[in-house]
Order: structure tokens, then C-alpha cells, then sequence
């Protein structure tokens, strides 16, 4: 610890001594090291913090959905080792499985009933031969549910349960980097640009308008067009664009509040140097909103990443986007109800998980700000 | 005569008004205009004062928050004497936050809230890398007891949203002085507090003064706990010092009308008392490019035009021993 160091040609003053009190024996007992005090008093404030966080309802919603998604990701490769592995795994990959349900169909003229009859022009790209009547072996996909596929197959014959759980991960790792490339720049973006004002000031947040006015929709497909973009770099870009952008601003008007108070000035008057003032008192105050951002965040990286997949745009093995990307271009899109497998699940995944990490960003929006409180 | 702590020569402090790149400024506001006084090891002067008349600023200046634009001030330090407001060597720097210090108007906002009473103290130790971690817990923990909070233990490791406005400031006096500084700025240490703690911190800060040989700029708008605390009193209006005296002369004599219409608004616990009518007229002029003529001239009662109203500021005279005004015409009024 650089603390520890001590520089051999500065002394402690002498002990004060004739004053009341100080008897020749030590006046203190500290017997436990600063750290393990420190560890102690973060264990008590998140514990303070956390009966606040958890008066509220939403936020609980939210963590519970978060942990339903998250135990469907480390099930994910569980199952792929156990039920799903073995002679199974060619049926149950994600990526590169094929499973076709063999079902039969009565070939007729006109179909009443699409899941049992199929029409002669179809029939004979099974079997060249066939004719009105005859009951033909007709293999399926996408497949509906069924006990062997519990969420069917998808246009390709892949089981979209194990997309979806697989997916999930992720689904996670962008939303992490994301939200930590984000606050990590905004944080310290925003601090210096509080703490030095002036022409610091003036060009960091002049950057941020650009950064803010840039379409990031468009930005991206351009982007993705120059190369294919791996989902850690999509996580990459998207902090870099919103730590210089949005969060960035909000965040230097909260370092601005703080960096006028008069501890600073009392920390300057001890001889603290800048990045002492700007790392330790004008970033920790500023921290707490800092994490606020970074859930929301996650929530906006998710439902980029469904966006950019939709379009191919994003060179993943597979995603939420990219399940809907392929029904989408095998023309499964509009077929609505019939083909909701296709569709629902993982649109429903992206929904879900965007909420619940928004819910979260809003319960602890009241932790931080206590004028959101009910009492 | 001995060597004076802190000496102050024409100390300046001028805001531009208006300024743009392209247009240097032209009109300022003089804060503090010309001031000169001194400190002498183990003194306290106090700075007295409107809201408004430089008091904060002169104080800021002297601990380096606010860069001077005029003047010198000149501290000694064990035997050599430096201008610190043009430190350009890092160690003189470093020795001039270690040996002076400043105690802040408001206990609630000058401790950072995330931090713990320990780390608030040690904070000089700790920026200067003085001593080790052990030496520092112990450093801290003398301090805590020599400002009264016992045990200090139990006091070590609190946040400030733990204590109450007494015990912070006693936190920030403590953090003051663990540095053993020379010279203290004091700005209004006691006006955000309870009236039945003040008399307790104002106590402790005179034993400390007293013990450790302390100097202190004590700045306050309210009269009688400058009498309580100082041994001299300077008055300021407008960026000027228009008295300077030892205090109970200054209470007991004013000669400058300024010093005396404070005097006359100190409120009396006598609920008979009719209160002599307050002698200025007027609100505080405008501290932008000021004219060349006393400050005071559009309140001050005995004002003359041929005098006052045409020539400059008075300086400050020595009209009694000891006993500084800025007035053309004290002279010439019944003291």
C-alpha cells in the first residue's frame, strides 16, 4: 500500500503534551487493521443500503428477473454436459444442431387443417409421386413445441429453448461491459471536466453535444458495415458513445455540485494535489448515480444488441437478435400466431431482461436520491 | 518588537467583470482593496465585518484557496520568512500547508460525507505522506481527545452524518491542527452552530491557542464573539480596514462612524433599552471600480464634501496608540 511508504526526512510532530488526558500510556487500543475496519464499515452501509433498496417492490421484480435469466445461463452448459450432451448434442447445439420432427400429412386438394393435410403442390417437393389421398412423411421445420423441443425448432431445425438460454449469456457479458465502459469514462470524464472548468470544461462537454447529436443507430450499421463488429466491441462502442455523450453530461453537473463543496476546499487546504481531490472526494460522491447509469445502461446495450442482430450486423453465434433475425429472413416474421415460438420468446427475453435492469436502476435511484423516497 | 507571524502588505483581491476572449476586462470589483496588518505569534485578530466587505476573501487568500492579485503576504516559518502567495517550490509549499490551516464556516459540508472521522483528520498526514499508518491512528486519536471527544476510539471510525454539529466542528479543528500549524484561519467557525455549544468550541479554540502557541485570523460579523476570542479586532467595509485596535480599546472607543454604527446594532439583553438611532443611511455602495473617494462617504453621517467627497480613500492612521483609523475627520470628533 502506497500509504504505508514512509519518506525518511518527515517526522510526526512530537506528542502535545501537558493537556488534559494524555497520561504516559497510550491513549488508544486499536487493535484491528484498517482495512478490516474499513470492510466492516462498507458491510454496514450496504446493509443500510440494501433495507432501503428493498422496501421497494419494483427493484425486487427487477432482481428477481435478473436472477431467473441469470440461472438460465448457467443452466445452459449444465444441461449441455448432462441431458442435453452425449449423442444428444448434435440434436441439441445451439448453433449447429438439426433435429427435423418426421410428421405425416394426408395430401389433399385444399388444406381445412394445416397441421394434418398438406396441399399436392407442397407434397411433391417431398415425394414426386405423391397423390390426393395418399398420407406422406413430411419432415418439420421450425418444428411447433413439443415434449422433445418444449419451445420448437427454429427454421433451421436448431431447439429454441437452447438458443434462448444460451443467449442469455450473452446477453449478460454485453450489458456488463457495457454499462463498465460507460460509467468508467463518464465518471472520470465528467469529474475533470467539473473539477478544471474552464477550457477543460468547455471541450469535454462540446464533445458530448457531438456525441449526443450522432444518430447511434445509423453510426452502428455504418460501423458494422467497414467490418463485422464481435458483441465485446459493441460493448466497447456503445460505453465509449454513451460515457463521452448523455452520462457523461449528467454526471458533471452532479461533480459540479460536489466540487464546489467546502470539504474539497478543506482537502486543498491540507495539501491534497488534484487527482487527490478529483479521485478522492469529488468520484466518490459522484459514484453513487454513476451506478444508477450503468443499469440503465444495461438496459439500452441489450435492446441495441437485438437491434444490430436484427440486421445481421453483429457477428455473434447466436442472440435474441439473431433468432429473430433468422425467422425473419426465412419470412416466418409475419406469420404471427402461427409461428409464435419463432418470435415470442426471445423478443420476450429482450423485453424482460431490459425492464428488470431498468427496474433496478429505478429502485436504486431512490437509494441514491432520498427526495424519491415515500417517507 | 518581535518578528510577526503573518504579515500582510497591501493585499489585493480584484474579479474581473465581464471578461471574454477577445476583450480583456476593463471594470473589476475590488474585493479587498490595500489591506495591511499583522499577526504576532500566539495573537488572534479578529476580522470584522458586513456580508460582502472582503472578510471570506482576505481569509481564502491567506490559506491559498484564492490566487492574490495584489500585495504580499508574507509568513514566517521557523526563522525564514516566505511570500506564500508566490510559492512556486513545491517543498515551500509543502511546508506552508503544514503550517497553516484553515476552520471552516459550515460542519456539515466541510467533511466529505463518505468519509470517516479518522480519515477526515488524518487527510494532511496522509496527502503530505507523513508518518506511518500506525503513528497517524495514533496522531488522531490524541487529537480526539485533546478537542474533547472521548473515547476516542469510538469516535474513529463514525461518519459525519453520526455526530452532531458541535462534534464536527471539533472534527474539523482537530483536522486543523493535527498538521501542529503556525498560523489558523478561522472563518466563522461558530455561527452555524447552536448558541449553547459555541461557548464550548470558542473555549476550546482559545486553550488550543493558548497550549500550542497558535495564531489565528479570526473572522466573524458578530462583535461579541470577537471580543470573546481576539486580542485585536480589525473592522473591514468594503474591501478596505477602516479601524484596527486592540479589542477592548476598539469596543470601548471607536472612533471610525462605521465601527461605531456597528456598535449601536449590537443588540442589549434589556428589554428597556431604547436603542440611539443608528447613525449611517443607505445600503453598501457597489464595490465595482469604486470612486476615488472614502468608501464610506455616501453613508457616513459627519462626511464633508471638501474633504471627503474629493480626495482619496484615508489611510489607515495610527490616532491613538494602538489605535488605527482611516478617517480624515476622527480627529476632529470627540473619541
Amino acid at each position: 500500500m502506497a500509504l504505508e511508504q514512509k519518506p525518511p526526512d518527515l517526522e510526526i510532530g512530537p506528542p502535545i503534551t501537558g493537556l488534559e488526558g494524555s497520561d504516559d500510556e497510550p491513549i488508544i487500543a486499536i487493535t484491528e487493521p484498517l482495512w478490516r475496519i474499513r470492510l466492516r464499515l462498507l458491510w454496514r452501509s450496504f446493509k443500510k443500503n440494501w433495507g432501503l433498496f428493498a422496501e421497494n417492490r419494483i427493484g425486487l421484480v427487477g432482481l428477481f428477473v435478473i436472477a431467473i435469466f441469470a440461472v438460465m445461463a448457467i443452466a445452459h452448459p449444465i444441461l449441455m454436459a448432462t441431458a442435453w450432451g452425449g449423442d444428444n448434442r448434435e440434436i441439441y447445439d445451439p448453433v449447429i444442431g438439426y433435429d427435423a420432427v418426421v410428421k405425416e400429412f394426408t395430401v389433399v386438394e385444399e388444406v381445412t387443417d394445416p397441421l394434418s393435410e398438406i396441399e399436392l403442390i407442397d407434397a411433391r417437393f417431398t415425394n414426386i409421386n405423391a397423390q390426393v389421398g395418399d398420407v406422406i412423411e413430411q419432415p418439420q421445420q421450425p418444428a411447433s413445441p413439443s415434449s422433445r423441443h418444449l419451445l420448437g425448432t427454429d427454421p433451421l431445425g436448431r431447439d429454441v429453448l437452447s438458443q434462448l438460454m444460451f443467449s442469455t449469456r450473452a446477453a449478460f457479458f454485453l450489458g456488463m461491459v457495457a454499462a463498465l465502459v460507460t460509467v468508467f469514462i463518464a465518471t472520470t470524464v465528467g469529474s475533470i471536466a467539473a473539477f478544471f472548468r474552464g477550457f477543460v470544461d468547455a471541450f469535454l462537454m462540446r464533445v458530448a453535444d457531438l456525441i449526443l447529436l450522432m444518430p447511434l443507430i445509423p453510426i452502428l450499421i455504418v460501423i458494422g458495415g467497414f467490418w463485422t463488429i464481435e458483441l465485446w466491441q459493441l460493448g466497447v462502442i456503445i460505453g465509449i458513445l454513451n460515457g463521452f455523450g448523455g452520462v457523461a453530461i449528467v454526471l458533471r453537473s452532479q461533480a459540479l455540485a460536489v466540487s464546489v463543496k467546502p470539504f474539497v476546499d478543506a482537502a486543498r487546504v491540507a495539501g491534497g494535489s488534484r487527482w487527490h481531490l478529483i479521485f478522492r472526494h469529488v468520484i466518490p460522491n459522484v459514484l453513487p448515480l454513476s451506478f444508477l447509469y450503468m443499469m440503465f445502461g444495461v438496459t439500452e446495450a441489450i435492446s441495441l444488441e437485438a437491434i444490430l442482430s436484427f440486421f445481421g450486423l453483429l457477428n455473434v453465434e447466436m442472440s435474441w437478435g439473431l433468432m429473430i433475425s433468422i425467422a425473419q429472413a426465412e419470412g416466418y416474421l409475419l406469420r404471427g400466431l402461427d409461428v409464435w415460438w419463432l418470435l415470442f420468446p426471445a423478443g420476450l427475453a429482450v423485453t424482460f431482461l431490459a425492464a428488470a435492469f431498468f427496474l433496478v436502476g429505478r429502485a436504486m435511484d431512490e437509494v441514491v436520491n432520498p427526495r424519491l423516497r415515500k417517507r | 518588537m518581535t518578528e510577526a507571524r503573518v504579515e500582510v502588505k497591501d493585499l489585493e483581491k480584484r474579479y474581473p467583470v465581464q471578461k471574454s476572449v477577445f476583450r480583456s476586462a476593463k471594470d473589476f470589483i475590488h474585493a479587498v482593496d490595500g489591506i495591511n496588518f499583522r499577526i504576532d505569534p500566539g495573537e488572534s485578530l479578529g476580522l470584522v465585518g458586513e456580508s460582502g466587505c472582503g472578510k471570506t476573501t482576505t481569509g481564502r487568500m491567506l490559506v491559498k484557496l484564492l490566487e492574490v492579485t495584489g500585495g504580499e503576504v508574507l509568513l514566517q516559518d521557523s526563522g525564514e520568512v516566505i511570500d506564500i502567495s508566490h510559492i512556486t517550490d513545491k517543498d515551500d509549499l509543502k511546508r506552508f500547508r503544514s503550517d497553516v490551516q484553515m476552520i471552516f464556516q459550515d460542519p456539515f459540508e466541510s467533511m466529505n460525507p463518505r468519509r470517516t472521522v479518522y480519515d477526515t483528520i488524518a487527510e494532511p498526514l496522509t496527502v503530505q505522506r507523513i508518518g506511518t499508518v500506525p503513528d497517524r491512528e495514533a496522531k488522531v486519536a490524541e487529537l480526539l481527545n485533546l478537542v474533547g471527544l472521548t473515547p476516542a476510539e469510538s469516535f474513529m471510525f463514525r461518519f459525519p452524518h453520526e455526530l452532531s454539529g458541535g462534534q464536527r466542528q471539533r472534527v474539523a479543528i482537530a483536522r486543523a491542527l493535527i498538521v501542529d500549524p503556525t498560523f489558523v484561519v478561522a472563518d466563522e467557525p461558530t455561527s452555524m452552530l447552536d448558541v449553547s455549544i459555541r461557548i464550548s468550541v470558542m473555549d476550546l479554540m482559545l486553550k488550543l491557542a493558548d497550549r500550542l502557541n497558535v495564531s489565528y485570523l479570526y473572522i466573524t460579523h458578530d462583535l461579541a464573539v470577537a471580543r470573546y476570542m481576539c486580542d485585536r479586532i480589525a473592522v473591514m467595509y468594503l474591501g478596505k480596514i477602516v479601524e484596527l485596535a486592540d479589542t477592548e480599546d476598539l469596543l470601548g472607543h471607536p472612533m471610525h462612524p462605521y465601527t461605531r454604527a456597528l456598535l449601536s446594532a449590537v443588540p442589549v439583553p434589556d428589554p428597556s433599552y431604547q436603542r440611539p438611532p443608528v447613525e449611517i443611511k443607505g445600503g453598501i455602495s457597489k464595490s465595482i471600480n469604486p470612486e476615488p473617494r472614502c468608501r464610506f462617504y455616501d453613508r457616513c453621517p459627519i462626511a464633508r464634501e471638501d474633504i471627503c467627497g474629493v480626495q482619496d480613500h484615508p489611510p489607515l492612521e495610527e490616532k491613538a496608540p494602538n489605535h488605527w483609523v482611516a478617517c480624515y475627520l476622527v480627529d476632529k470628533q470627540p473619541a
